[in-house]
């Protein structure tokens, strides 16, 4: 094992590129209008953006106050929703699996912030943020998590299973979802629908062998899709080191030009969203691929304390260097958008919110016995009967 | 693997590797010796427009000739699966406005074809012309990717697609295990009712050809039986394979269609030219009796008709283990046709009149559908049955390439089972 180490110690010492940097306090401030309903002009940083076949996104963003203020609102919320789950769970409440996003707020706010209703987006299990941001509640959420009418799903999926319009859900199979996000790209190209599917799946899920299946039939047809690799250093408790043998994700697609991106900053996300947008439907130029380096505070799911593979430091460091949170906020503070005061009352709307919302949820009842045999079969075409547990229990339709 | 995929294009007969030491020409019908003059293909327009349950879908159209006056065309299964495809296809071209819009209504505009190769035919021919006739952009190959391929098949589905894929053979439909029962069965009901793919349709052939071997042989209708929320249906003829893969393709849940491919070519029968579907998770009895019932599906079908005709009249070989009083035996015959949802009603009424079941299939007998069928019939039946129900499957081994012939379970087992549990 010893030779082991070294050996891949060794291989890493050759630094070529700089690595992509994930801190949240790069971006600078251009040009601030005196109109602030005006979109501010921010400048990233270069080290932002890594690209593989394409060419770098403009440097320059533009967004307004409002944006950035409401952006903020959506990670806090969002974060603290998933804080509450996590109490929840640790409550007994929430039964089953549980994956939360704490530490990766930037990706899915950032994601939705770039992208219309029209977009279709399809996730991993990791899927509560991207749920409520789509059209979703943050009671349908946790309701679903905790088994209730009120949820999502109306109780029967849980935490990885949770659906709007625009959204095809949590999937729990890793990597499954990858080529249902093609297969609806190509109904969206069919259709001439101006719109682009975003397919997002894990570092781990990317050496799932029908990942690459999908790269290859979404670029042989051109479909507008956006294969998005969340990168969070692990899948499950394997880091991304230990598990491939290519970890630079966005060069992964072969003829599928791909841009890494700080997933971190969330000016960084957003713009690499609407760079993929332009890219997929604008500009018709078939799929990219996205890779948005960032980090999960959490364990893998609930049973992960998550510091077994890596240690407490690294998990600390992480939180108080580069949080994406804390980093707009410190933006917002020196570029005189929001004082400390304005945004600790966005936090507390969104404690607030949450905190009804939970409440909410727990009142819903538990589904109904006689929706444990509906939507198997559509209505009226279902067998005569199903079975049970035991002998008497078999329900006619 | 795209060798050994290659050889089915070619035609049946010229695979038949006999015995090295044979001489003789393979016979005509394969090793399926009774289809050429089976009595269950409908070798008349009469009798294809009585198939019982059927269900024509142009009664509203103007222009449609309807009764007695409608059309049928002598087709093999190919041309059958074909043409339920062209029908489904050629709806979207009807403009709509024209007298026949009412039918474009209840057809389908989105439809879509792919799979591996289908675009050139398929090694099959099932979908010889399609591409030229409704182009590439509806008709179209897709790389060897079973598992892209389902994937990619649900995701248009869910958008309110009808995607039709085709699994190029059913023994290559494991790596779309995962897919099929997990995305495919439960979509449903892991959203609340919220997302559906009713409108996927996976069509793959099945069951043994005489000298597929391992990996072109396969039954796995069995190993889907357990997924809630699939539907899985084996059609018997070309007729069936019409009405019963139209209904598959307008059914609002994913069906899995399994065609037996050594009747591509070798069933031949009269099919109605017009737009009819037959019901699914409905058994037909093709033939009533009183003493034995003997339910099948598939290829099978036709050695029980033969095995059928040697208990009554046994070639002298064979006539010593046949009892003459077993010879005037009244045995009912049921092809099951949906294996999921399976008929269960029409199966206990049989065998709660004969006592006596006998089940064939080509898949193992190990929790092969066969295995589920008997526990429920004992459960339903069980004070009627004079004779423990019977199974006669394929072996618990692969599908071994020189012993295919022996794998299969033909006439003569099947007679032999009829016998044993007669004289029970």
């Amino acid at each position: 094992m010893a030779s082991l180490a070294r050996f891949r110690a060794s291989r890493r010492l050759p630094q070529l590129v700089r690595a992509i940097q994930t801190s949240a306090d790069t971006t600078q401030l251009q040009e601030k209008p005196a109109d602030l309903s005006q979109p501010l002009t921010l400048r990233l940083s270069e080290d932002s953006f890594h690209t593989f076949n394409c060419d770098m996104p403009e440097l320059d963003v533009q967004v307004t106050k409002n944006q950035l203020l409401d952006m903020y609102k959506k990670m806090t919320t969002m974060r603290r929703m998933e804080m509450a789950a996590d109490a929840l769970y640790k409550a007994k409440l929430i039964r089953g699996f549980c994956h939360l996003a704490i530490g990766q707020e930037a990706v899915s706010v950032g994601l939705e912030e770039g992208i219309t209703s029209e977009d279709r987006v399809i996730t991993s299990y990791r899927c509560h943020p991207l749920a409520v941001l789509r059209g979703g509640t943050i009671k349908g959420v946790i309701a679903e998590l905790l088994g209730r009418q009120a949820g999502m799903s109306h109780g029967k999926g849980g935490s990885m299973h949770i659906f709007t319009p625009s959204f095809f859900g949590g999937n729990g199979i890793v990597g499954a979802q990858v080529p249902l996000g093609a297969g609806i790209a190509f109904t969206q190209k069919y259709l001439g629908s101006d719109s682009a599917t975003f397919a997002l799946y894990g570092d781990g899920a990317s050496n799932q062998g029908q990942v690459f299946e999908a790269f290859n039939m979404a670029k042989l047809w051109d479909l507008p899709c956006v294969f998005v690799c969340e990168n969070n250093k692990y899948g499950m408790g394997t880091s991304a080191e230990r598990s491939s043998s290519n970890t630079a994700y966005y060069t992964r697609g072969d003829k599928i030009p791909g841009l890494q991106v700080n997933g971190m900053d969330i000016v960084a996300t957003l713009q690499a969203v609407r760079y993929a947008r332009d890219w997929t439907v604008k500009e018709k130029k078939g799929p990219l691929l996205l890779e948005f380096v960032t980090y999960r505070y959490g364990g893998h799911s609930m049973s992960d304390p998550g510091t077994t593979y890596r240690t407490r430091e690294e998990v600390q460091r992480m939180r108080s260097t580069q949080d994406p949170i804390r980093g707009l906020q410190r933006y917002i503070e020196e570029w005189g958008l929001a004082t400390e005061q304005e945004l600790k009352q966005l936090d507390k709307e969104a404690k607030a919110a949450v905190d009804e919302a939970v409440e909410e949820a727990k009142k819903s009842p538990e589904p109904l016995v006689e929706d444990l045999w509906t939507d198997i079969y559509y209505k009226g075409t279902e067998p005569p009967f199903m079975r049970g547990r035991e002998r008497e229990e078999v329900h006619h339709y | 693997m795209l060798a050994s995929r290659r050889f089915a294009s070619r035609p049946l007969t010229s695979f038949l590797r006999r015995n090295s030491t044979a001489v003789e020409p393979p016979p005509a019908g394969g090793h399926l010796p009774s289809i050429a003059t089976s009595q269950y293909l409908r070798s008349t327009r009469e009798r294809a427009l009585h198939t019982p349950g059927l269900q024509w879908n142009d009664e509203d159209d103007p222009n449609a000739i309807l009764g007695a006056e409608r059309e049928t065309r002598k087709m093999n299964l190919y041309q059958a699966v074909r043409d339920a495809l062209r029908r489904v296809e050629l709806s979207f071209h009807l403009p709509s406005g024209s007298p026949t819009s009412s039918i474009a209504l209840t057809k389908d505009d989105n439809a879509v074809v792919f799979g591996e190769d289908i675009a050139f035919g398929g090694v099959f021919r099932c979908t010889m012309g399609l591409a030229e006739e409704f182009g590439r952009e509806r008709v179209f190959n897709t790389p060897l990717t079973e598992q892209g391929i389902a994937g990619f098949a649900i995701g248009m589905a869910g958008m309110g697609h009808t995607a039709i894929a085709e699994i190029q053979f059913a023994d290559y439909i494991y790596p779309a295990f995962d897919q099929l029962v997990n995305e495919a069965a439960k979509i449903r009901y892991r959203s609340g009712g919220s997302f559906n793919v009713g409108g996927l349709t996976i069509r793959t052939p099945t069951m043994s050809v005489g000298h597929g071997g391992l990996y072109h042989s396969q039954s796995p209708e069995g190993f889907f039986m357990g997924a809630s929320g699939l539907k899985i249906v084996i059609p018997r003829s070309p007729l069936q394979a019409k009405g019963l893969l139209l209904s598959s393709i307008r059914d609002p849940n994913p069906v899995i269609f399994m065609e037996p491919k050594i009747l591509y070519r070798s069933a031949v029968e009269q099919v109605p030219m017009d737009d009819f579907t037959l019901p699914l998770g409905r058994a037909e009895t093709l033939v009533s009796g009183t003493d034995l019932t003997v339910l099948s599906w598939g290829t099978p079908i036709y050695h029980c008709e033969t095995a059928l005709g040697m208990l009554a009249n046994p070639p002298a070989g064979i006539a010593p283990h046949v009892p003459e009083s077993l010879r005037k035996a009244k045995i009912e015959l049921i092809d099951l046709r949906s294996i999921l949802p399976w008929d269960a009603e029409t199966v206990a009424e049989s065998v709660k009149r004969t006592g006596r079941l006998v089940i064939v299939h080509e898949a193992g007998m190990t929790a092969g559908v066969g295995a589920e069928i008997a526990a429920e019939v004992q459960k339903r039946c069980f004070l009627k049955l004079a004779a423990p129900v019977k199974r006669v499957t394929g072996w618990d081994t692969p599908v071994a390439l020189q012993y295919e012939k022996f794998y299969i379970p033909d006439a003569v087992r099947i007679l032999d089972a009829i016998v044993e549990t007669l004289s029970y």
